[in-house]
């Protein structure tokens, strides 16, 4: 068995004293893992760094095996997102959600969004945007989407303001007024064909929402924790928000 | 099956040596026949110095550093400058940067990097205890030496986070090209980085 493309590396675990077996993200094989012998040598060592982009060749003697990993640098992303707080948590997130899907089961949009992403993470508002949409595309997925295109208590398809924890369905203001503290908040960005250029709170509520959903639905039944630098990055919007509510009051 | 040649308790050192990084079961082999052959020059000291480091060695409750003593050596040497604290992954960085001597500080030693990977958080590490250190009204400065892989850097972006508002400032060390180091030879990350990190001449 062999094949080769070019892939998104997602994870690193050390095996042995010299190897490592790598997590990437392909366009056609999905999330895919192989053997990379030598990883830890200063030649590769750069080259491995979760962000980066690699040419790879997968090779192994049937098709339920580990397999070996030839790799290439493709793309040295990975020093450019180290330089700032939003380049290292937008990677970690982004990797952190790639690794909750199945193993070898192709998603040629997430991998195409999950490289956009990377490319586009400049300053923290817009990068936590970029990822609430990448956790959106995610969700759907996976199966869990969100239906936003009209409201499930009246049918309009202007004004929805809210998402029901429930339905998971788009609740509009009038409807969903009475029922605000109940719902969650839907950011006007978030919606299909959405340009309006979000706030801090908007993010903020936006990270909410989709924090509820993947906790609810993929993190929660695993028993595991969304990524940390998810909350991180949350608590410093949070932080923004509250700095800029400050200055106007 | 191969045939033993030497008896078990040879053989138990041998299966303990190969588990020692860079040791491989042949090169272990050929370890323990050299402490064999070497009984009193060698074996003899060894049993006694390892046994005095396994009863003695204490890892030190300011720094994390491991020594003989607690407070470790590096923390009670008045020679160095207390207003200056280089934050290491690990015993090993802090001994290279020892090596090094490129700094005359005092050190704080994480015990590893938030991993999300091998789920490594916060608490995890001796973050607390460094923020406790930073509070020191005579600590001015905070050098985060942390490696620079992702996870080592979203360290040293959760560490800034909390030493936020104690009024130090954080530095880290910079990236870019080796000494010695062609850059015909570098990878393309290094090269952006020493760029991106250029200082005037």
């Amino acid at each position: 068995m062999e094949w080769v493309s070019e892939v998104l590396l997602i994870g690193l675990r050390p095996h042995g004293e010299t190897s490592a077996v790598i997590e990437v993200m392909t366009p056609d094989y999905g999330r895919h893992l192989g053997l990379v012998k030598g990883a830890r040598s200063r030649r590769l060592q750069p080259v491995l760094q979760t962000g980066n982009s690699l040419l790879v060749t997968w090779r192994a003697r049937l098709e339920t095996h580990l397999g070996l990993f030839s790799v290439e640098l493709a793309e040295a992303r990975a020093a450019r997102l180290m330089e700032s707080a939003s380049g290292v948590f937008g990677v970690q997130i982004v990797a952190g959600h790639l690794r909750l899907l199945a193993e070898r089961e192709a998603h040629p949009g997430l991998y195409r969004a999950a490289i956009a992403l990377l490319d586009h993470l400049d300053g923290l508002l817009q990068s936590a945007a970029l990822i609430a949409r990448f956790e959106l595309m995610l969700l759907d997925e996976l199966g869990f989407g969100l239906d936003l295109t009209s409201c499930a208590a009246t049918g309009r398809t202007d004004d929805l303001r809210f998402v029901s924890p429930k339905s998971a369905r788009a609740v509009c203001g009038e409807a969903g007024a009475p029922y605000a503290d109940r719902l969650l908040g839907l950011p006007a960005f978030l919606l299909p064909g959405g340009e309006e250029t979000p706030d801090a709170a908007d993010v903020v509520a936006a990270l909410k929402l989709t924090g509820f959903f993947l906790d609810r639905h993929v993190a929660g039944p695993r028993a595991i924790d969304l990524p940390p630098a998810r909350s991180q990055m949350l608590g410093k919007l949070e932080a923004e928000h509250r700095q800029v509510s400050s200055n106007f009051t | 099956m191969a045939r033993r040649v030497t008896g078990p308790e040879i053989e138990r050192l041998i299966q303990l040596l190969a588990r020692l990084p860079g040791l491989g079961p042949r090169s272990a082999r050929r370890a323990a026949l050299q402490l064999v052959k070497k009984r009193d020059q060698l074996l003899a000291p060894l049993t006694d110095a390892m046994r005095t480091v396994h009863d003695r060695v204490r890892v030190c409750s300011a720094c994390g550093n491991v020594d003989t003593a607690d407070p470790c050596t590096v923390c009670t040497d008045p020679t160095r400058d207390g207003s200056v604290i280089v934050v290491v992954e690990d015993v090993a960085d802090l001994w290279a940067l020892e090596r090094a001597g490129a700094v005359n500080a005092r050190y704080h030693v994480l015990g590893g990097v938030l991993s999300p990977l091998s789920g490594i958080g916060p608490d995890d590490l001796d973050i607390t205890g460094l923020v406790e250190r930073a509070s020191d009204p005579a600590v001015k400065e905070i050098i985060l030496a942390v490696n620079a892989t992702v996870d080592g850097q979203t360290t040293a972006h959760y560490v800034t986070d909390r030493l936020e508002g104690l009024g130090v400032k954080v530095t880290r060390l910079a990236h870019g090209v080796p000494v010695g180091g062609e850059l015909d030879y570098l990878d393309e990350g290094t090269l952006t980085a020493a760029i991106r990190s250029r200082t005037p001449f």
